[in-house]
């Protein structure tokens, strides 16, 4: 099972020290963020992606590719990846370029974005968002698996004879998470490609992603992916610890009263009982994460909101110290303890390898030689079959 | 001779914006409540009726409507009205519309919560300006939630209540709440129809959990795209 956290990129006010941060030292503090989560031994960073203030991710390739250069183990993500506004083509290329960069060490979860005038900024209608997002979808999963698309969609300009440039490392794509709480048909879409489904889990009842969920691990073995208890399944939540109770509740009280989403509602104690935020000391932590198992089942991938709402760079350093000092490595091994022997790990590019060539060597995609261009023949690389050529639509 | 259908117990939600302790508000809701069981017992109908007091959880309102966040005092309010077969709406007026605390309740609820149920709308008001309310405002309302509410709105301003007038306008709504709740429309409609109206996953009070696998958007979850070629 792979530990790691998420963030939104909100750059908010603390309020304690009623300082906001400005864009520059947000985005150094991420970069210090990530580079602990690794140091204290997490799995994987996750960065979400925003087009208006007062957030800061608009280009997480970007972020994570410079991240892939400054560690060594840590799994680089997206919370999410949007791909109703984004082209498929220009993810198909960004996340593959990145996947070559972090030597493999990246995958991405797909959302559809609830701010709604980035729709319109990006051309788009949100009254369609999920057909959108569905069709983009089917788009991206071919671009990263055939070497020359011919498509013909409702939401982007048709593609004749179009190779999605890098080929994915090893000729394996990165893996995908599609993230939804109520939308049973990216449920139905995660399942139908045999890849990860993941609940924000942030928001609660859950009886109802509960649900959503038990549909993902249904229809993925109606496809024949596996068991139900082969699905990948991955989970939100957030956390602040402190040695004891009290402190914990006593320090991030006044960052949950005025955070973003929640602030100024419900109280801190209400809002722990009713939803999966736990704060406290380490071993109560422990006991809430260790309750989404009992309700979700096994599961591979759990991430932690830890830096949102204004709590200032020292003080998330600090809760990371506390989550990969003393409370994931007893997750481990509960986890570890309890889980079915079926249920598989958590995805990464070298099992993926492993899956798809055993010990043969992995293809590399070599280029014709002074070709030019891609739609004169057959395929622009050497190593496809000669037979293989693009359908041109007739005039 | 009871009918399989006369013997199910029939349940009454009376929701009140009513603020204070007693409140014309909730009286108003409370004796239209006590004409129609009284008409459903005469006829042989239990009736179970239960009152949602808006002020109890209007805290809850609040986070529901900032944060989204359900706790269990509002849970439990939806899920009366997810299982009444009638209701009683009273909200007060101060300016010139339903009350803020009336109107948020209604914000949090999802919009197939109420389709079909039957209700009557009613309001109180400091002054008879305000009576206008009820048709021109409440009814476009429930109108917007696909509820039906019956053609007699309840409204009384202080001079009202010693009116007989009023109460003759209560048996009216009254009797056209209970015959509506007998006839079983409600029921009928959600049992046979409830596929036809458009539901959101978790909506319904958080009871619309089917999954339709028969449909353009889960055949396009597995592939291809939503293009199809101009017809000739």
């Amino acid at each position: 099972m792979q530990f790691g956290i998420f963030s939104v990129s909100d750059i908010t006010r603390d309020p304690v020290s009623g300082e906001t941060p400005s864009e520059a030292e947000r985005i150094d503090a991420i970069v210090q963020i990530a580079l602990k989560a690794e140091e204290v031994g997490l799995d994987v960073f996750a960065i979400g992606e925003h087009h208006n203030p007062p957030f800061f991710s608009s280009a997480p390739t970007t972020l994570l590719a410079y991240l892939a250069a400054a560690t060594r183990t840590l799994i680089l993500s997206t919370a999410t990846t949007l791909i109703t506004t984004n082209d498929p083509v220009r993810i198909a290329e960004e996340y593959a370029m990145l996947q070559h960069l972090a030597k493999g060490r990246m995958d991405l979860m797909l959302g559809r974005g609830n701010t709604a005038p980035v729709y319109p900024w990006f051309g788009r209608d949100i009254g369609q968002g999920l057909p959108l997002a569905l069709e983009s979808y089917n788009l991206l999963h071919r671009l990263w698996r055939e070497d020359v698309v011919d498509w013909q969609g409702k939401f982007r300009t048709p593609l004749q004879g179009f190779t999605s440039v890098p080929r994915p490392l090893d000729d394996v794509p990165p893996f995908v998470w599609h993230g939804s709480i109520r939308t049973p048909e990216i449920a139905e879409q995660a399942a139908y490609y045999g890849d990860g489904f993941f609940a924000n889990n942030i928001f609660w009842p859950k009886e109802h992603y509960i649900r959503l969920i038990r549909f993902y691990r249904q229809r993925f073995e109606h496809y024949g992916h596996g068991s139900q208890q082969q699905a990948i399944v991955g989970l939100g939540g957030q956390a602040y610890i402190a040695r004891n109770s009290q402190d914990a509740k006593r320090a991030f009280r006044p960052y949950f009263d005025e955070a973003p989403v929640y602030g100024h509602g419900p109280s801190l104690e209400d809002f722990a009982e009713l939803t999966p935020l736990s704060v406290g000391s380490p071993a109560e932590v422990i006991d809430k994460t260790l309750t989404f198992r009992e309700h979700f089942g096994d599961y591979q991938r759990q991430l932690f909101l830890i830096d949102h709402a204004g709590l200032p760079l020292t003080t998330v350093l600090d809760q990371l110290d506390l989550l990969g000092g003393e409370v994931v490595p007893v997750l481990r091994k509960e986890t570890e303890a309890r889980r079915d022997p079926q249920a598989p790990d958590g995805p990464t590019h070298a099992s993926r390898v492993r899956a798809k060539y055993g010990d043969l060597a992995p293809r590399q995609p070599r280029p014709n030689a002074n070709r030019g261009d891609n739609v004169t023949g057959g395929s622009p690389y050497s190593d496809t079959a000669a037979d293989l050529s693009a359908q041109y639509p007739e005039l | 001779m009871t009918s399989p259908v006369t013997a199910v117990p029939l349940k009454l939600a009376v929701v009140s914006a009513g603020t204070s302790d007693p409140s014309s508000t909730r009286l108003l809701a409370g004796r239209a409540a006590g004409r129609a069981a009284a008409l459903l017992s005469g006829n042989g109908r239990t009736v179970a009726t239960d009152v949602v007091e808006l002020r109890e959880i209007s805290a809850d309102i609040t986070a529901a409507l900032v944060t989204q966040l359900v706790k269990p005092g509002l849970r439990q309010a939806m899920t009366i009205l997810g299982e009444a077969d009638g209701i009683i709406a009273s909200t007060p007026v101060y300016k010139a519309g339903p009350s803020g605390l009336f109107t948020s309740f209604i914000d949090v609820l999802d919009n197939d919560l109420l389709i079909a149920k039957p209700v009557v709308l009613a309001a109180t008001a400091g002054t008879a300006r305000h009576a206008l309310v009820v048709d021109d405002q409440m009814r476009a309302m429930f109108a917007y939630l696909r509820a039906l509410t019956v053609p007699t709105s309840l409204f009384a301003a202080p001079q009202d209540w010693g009116d007989p007038a009023l109460t003759e306008r209560i048996d009216r709504a009254a009797f056209e709440l209970a015959l509506l709740m007998e006839s079983g429309f409600a029921r009928q409609v959600r049992d046979q129809s409830w596929q036809s109206y458009q539901h959101e996953y978790g909506s319904a009070g958080g009871t619309q959990t089917s999954i339709e696998l028969d449909t353009d958007l889960m055949r396009l979850a597995t592939g291809g795209s939503a293009w199809r070629p101009p017809a000739n």
